[in-house]
């Protein structure tokens, strides 16, 4: 039996504590991971919390993070909870193992530490890492800070190994501006945290040596389209799960999270749309935009798969611009958060003007002025009705202004 | 709902499942019901399921086969043990043969038979078993 830990009601932790409270607190069975900045402390605090007792299972030193996910995929097809945690070279590395957790329908949970892919070698922050794993089949939840780090790990096992879902879940958090960066977190205490998640409830356990089992099968142009087409299927179909947790999460503890996250867009004319810690820096250009009378507002997502498109068009409805804020080099195209939000109000029948910024590349600070001169062009462009900027922009670069369209 | 592959009696049936009957995560169970203590149990009594190998022909790529003969065989078991794809039949620690369904000709059984001459020698696959054994070599002298 595992040891409590006794937490204060506030407790100063950063976001790699944070999840790893929550790894421990959700008593994951087993642990395969291999370390990597930022995302070593997820890891090295949760062996530390398995070797002094707090948890019952087990952590598997392994040599590489093909074999961290491996680890964790035969782990949960033999019938556990399995968890563990990455970054940057070491996701990219997991992918092929990413697509098989998601196939197979195991519900791991992933802490994912945003960090630059090199070249040139990168260790702080951006989103390539997570636009990477943006199709491997597994619900996305983002957090743009400690406390919501530590929130959304503990929902990702409640979602993922819901009988409707059973899909592996990633939460991602930015690379130091998050993970190292200590802020006042609320935990739920032990019992609480462990009642909310709940026991795992093993689904064709491979340890059923009564009742063998195979998974990972081979199929080829007779089956494979139809079980890509059911993962799919579940996958979108995840939304009702991901709000009755959310919902449940906000009736123990008073937090309310939402498929879409928004700020002051009730009559917003322009919008920042971005992911990550940017969102809590936009809401303060927001404020002080508001105070030069540009009724300026944000929009997140919380989920980014499944896309939640209804909500998308929805929160940004009645705006006149947005700028989608891409946080990953474009290789040769819009960023992606453009195309779908473009794709989205198109879709929708309404056309804002849509503006790309490309930011924050390999940890560069994203400063409140820089987001402020984004609602700067934000607000011509609907004051002209039409885009009167380049529509692909990047943000706090050095050298000649780089812009595209 | 999913259909549950262990109702499933046929592969033909399979083959009528849309997207929506399948499980989740492809996972195929080797039997229709839950075997107790299965190695206690015969192949022959085992209820398999027509998803399992067991059920298929998977021999077909084969070039060369072994054959084998019970004149000389001591019942080591050592074959049975060592081939890859349990496709030595034996009972009660007795040797029947070559369970050429399943059997992919990789040859490790030739290579661990014990006697002089061996039991289990390849031949091709396109030669008849009793051909073969009219051929087997002959004891070979020490030296």
């Amino acid at each position: 039996m595992a040891k409590k830990f006794e937490l204060n009601e506030v407790e100063v932790w950063d976001g790699n504590m944070a999840a790893a409270h929550a790894l421990r607190q959700a008593q994951v069975d087993i642990v395969a991971a291999y370390p990597i900045t930022p995302s070593t402390p997820i890891v090295q605090n949760y062996s530390k919390f398995l070797a002094d007792g707090y948890v019952d299972g087990e952590f598997i030193m392994v040599e590489s993070e093909h074999s961290a996910m491996s680890g964790c995929v035969a782990a949960s097809a033999a019938g556990v909870r399995a968890a563990t945690a990455t970054s940057s070279q070491g996701f990219a590395l997991m992918v092929e193992v990413l697509y098989q957790a998601s196939g197979m329908r195991l519900p791991i949970v992933l802490t994912v530490v945003n960090r630059a892919l090199a070249a040139p070698l990168n260790v702080n922050g951006d989103h390539s890492d997570m636009y990477l794993g943006r199709d491997a089949g597994w619900i996305n939840l983002c957090s743009y800070n400690p406390q919501e780090a530590y929130d959304l790990t503990l929902m990702a096992f409640k979602i993922g190994e819901d009988p409707n879902v059973r899909l592996p879940v990633m939460v991602h958090q930015d690379g130091f501006i998050c993970s190292h960066t200590a802020q006042n977190v609320r935990p739920l205490q032990d019992e609480e945290a462990a009642e909310f998640v709940g026991e795992y409830k093993p689904v064709n356990t491979m340890l059923d040596v009564a009742n063998p089992v195979t998974h990972g099968v081979q199929t080829e142009e007779d089956w494979h389209f139809e079980h890509k087409a059911r993962q799919h299927h579940d996958l979108m179909n995840s939304f009702d799960t991901i709000k009755k947790v959310f919902n449940e999460f906000k009736e123990r503890t008073g937090r309310e999270y939402d498929l879409v996250y928004t700020y002051k867009m009730d009559d917003a004319d322009v919008a920042i749309f971005a992911l990550g810690t940017t969102v809590e820096s936009a809401r303060i250009a927001a404020d002080q935009m508001r105070e030069k009378g540009i009724k300026a507002g944000v929009v997140s997502l919380r989920v980014l798969r499944p896309f939640p498109f209804k909500e998308v068009a929805k929160a940004l409805e009645n705006v006149k611009a947005v700028a989608a804020m891409d946080r990953s080099a474009p290789g040769g195209t819009f960023g992606a958060l453009f195309n779908e939000v473009s794709a989205t109000m198109l879709a929708h029948g309404k056309s804002p003007v849509m503006l790309n910024y490309i930011y924050g590349l390999g940890g560069r600070d994203t400063t409140i002025d820089m987001l402020k001169e984004v609602y700067e062009d934000l607000d011509k462009c609907a004051k002209a009705g039409k885009a009167v900027v380049p529509l692909q922009q990047f943000l706090g670069l050095r050298g000649p202004k780089l812009s595209f369209y | 709902m999913a259909k549950d592959m262990k109702e499933i009696k046929k592969v033909e049936e399979i083959n009528e499942l849309g997207w929506n009957e399948l499980i989740p995560g492809a996972a195929l169970f080797s039997f229709t019901e839950p075997v107790e203590d299965v190695v206690e149990v015969p192949m022959e009594e085992r209820p398999y399921a027509p998803t399992n190998s067991h059920e298929w022909q998977v021999g077909d790529w084969r070039v060369e086969k072994p054959v084998y003969n019970r004149d000389l065989c001591i019942d080591c078991q050592f074959c049975w043990v060592f081939c890859p794809d349990i496709s030595i039949l034996s009972r009660d620690k007795k040797m029947i043969g070559v369970i050429y369904e399943h059997c992919k000709g990789c040859g490790i059984c030739v290579e661990v038979c014990p006697t002089n001459p061996k039991s289990l020698l390849m031949f091709p696959e396109h030669m008849d078993n009793n051909e073969a054994l009219s051929m087997w070599p002959k004891k070979e002298e020490k030296k």
